[in-house]
């Protein structure tokens, strides 16, 4: 049970955002923008730095929910297995696998990486506003993992429901509804 | 030197605000509803569980600037802030705040490590189910904001008397960007 009144049918971060909104608001609309806003990094590729900094986590809900997202855009079932089994050798560009070295720095502490890292993804094409980006996803992600975990969130165990709940995140985005999502096996 | 193309003489998060403005507005808009806006925990309160989360992430900018913004707030009571820095606690700090910097210390280590016990004995001493809330989001938030910092390398004075300025405006204006 959740540490704080949720309102029922509510799950994750979900639940959560309703609870307080003049804190969701900001919180939604810096979602949005990085996640969903211009840059040169994909959907798909952001998506994958958010599952993976909350596998590193061990956020059960908000693993589950941009896994499947990514999953999604991605097109692909296999790639966020192999990057959370080991990035080195997942299909993925040079560059993602040096971006996702520095959101797994970043997991662990801003003061982990290293100028070498940095250089690292340069050399491999990653321009100034694709580093910032990571790192800021990077970080974002560390404040919802510990927000939903921290206070208890309700974790559904059904698959399906992350199946609809990455549906509605790949066509609204983060600041559309929060209702709940009616889902059945 | 910053590992990204910042404005250089600008410190801390500000640089990175300067860098992307979009990212910026809502950080800015959390940061000042969690510390500034109403709240039934005290401006000082939250400056001392943004402090707190800071030092233990061993954010120099974020420590020393909320640092200095909670000392403006406490005015006489200013030591607290310093007992928080070098022990986690204050003899001086009332119980219920005692049980909530035990609730954000687990935050800042892992969300998961908060027990329905860290939770109980602050509802006991009379802490509210919105300030459990806010306490665990202040944390998640500077969990966020020092990453961000410390990620990028944004330049970080090392002097606290160069934060005192800064912390005395964060305090009476709180956290919206001054140019809008």
């Amino acid at each position: 049970m959740a540490h704080i009144p949720i309102r029922e049918g509510l799950a994750g971060i979900t639940g959560l955002l309703e609870y307080r909104l003049d804190s969701a608001k900001p919180i939604r609309e810096l979602t949005q923008t990085l996640m969903r806003g211009d840059s040169p990094l994909s959907f798909a590729e952001r998506e994958l730095i958010a599952t993976y900094v909350s596998f590193l986590n061990e956020c059960t809900f908000c693993t589950k929910a941009h896994e499947a997202t990514a999953q999604v855009l991605f097109e692909d079932d296999t790639i966020i297995d192999s990057v959370k089994w080991n990035f080195n050798k997942a299909p993925i560009s040079d560059k993602l696998k040096s971006l996702l070295i520095i959101a797994q720095k970043i997991q662990q502490s801003g003061k982990s990486v290293t100028v070498n890292d940095i250089e690292l993804s340069k050399n491999f094409g990653a321009t100034d506003i694709e580093i910032h980006d990571t790192v800021l996803i990077s970080s974002l992600f560390c404040l919802y993992n510990r927000y939903v975990d921290g206070l208890a969130s309700w974790t559904p165990e059904d698959d399906g429901f992350y199946k609809k709940l990455a549906e509605r995140l790949v066509s609204q985005g983060y600041t559309g509804t929060t209702e709940p999502i009616v889902h059945s096996e | 030197m910053a590992h990204i193309s910042t404005q250089a003489d600008l410190p801390g998060i500000r640089s990175l605000f300067t860098f992307r403005p979009e990212t910026a507005k809502p950080m800015q808009e959390l940061a000042h509803v969690l510390l500034h806006s109403d709240s039934t925990l005290t401006p000082g309160e939250r400056e001392i569980i943004a402090t707190f989360v800071s030092s233990r992430n061993e954010c120099v900018f974020c420590t020393l600037s909320h640092a200095a913004a909670a000392r403006a707030h406490l005015k006489d009571d200013a030591s607290i802030v310093d007992d928080v820095l070098q022990s986690g606690s204050s003899a001086l700090l009332s119980d219920k705040l005692k049980a909530l910097l035990i609730i954000a210390g687990k935050v800042q280590k892992g969300g998961r490590i908060v027990t329905d016990e860290d939770v109980a004995a602050a509802k006991n001493l009379g802490a509210t189910d919105m300030e459990i809330h806010d306490t665990v989001l202040i944390a998640a938030a500077f969990s966020m904001f020092n990453r961000y910092v410390d990620g990028l390398a944004s330049f970080t004075p090392q002097n606290p008397s160069d934060y005192v300025e800064m912390g005395e405006k964060m305090a009476l204006m709180g956290y919206f960007s001054p140019s809008k």
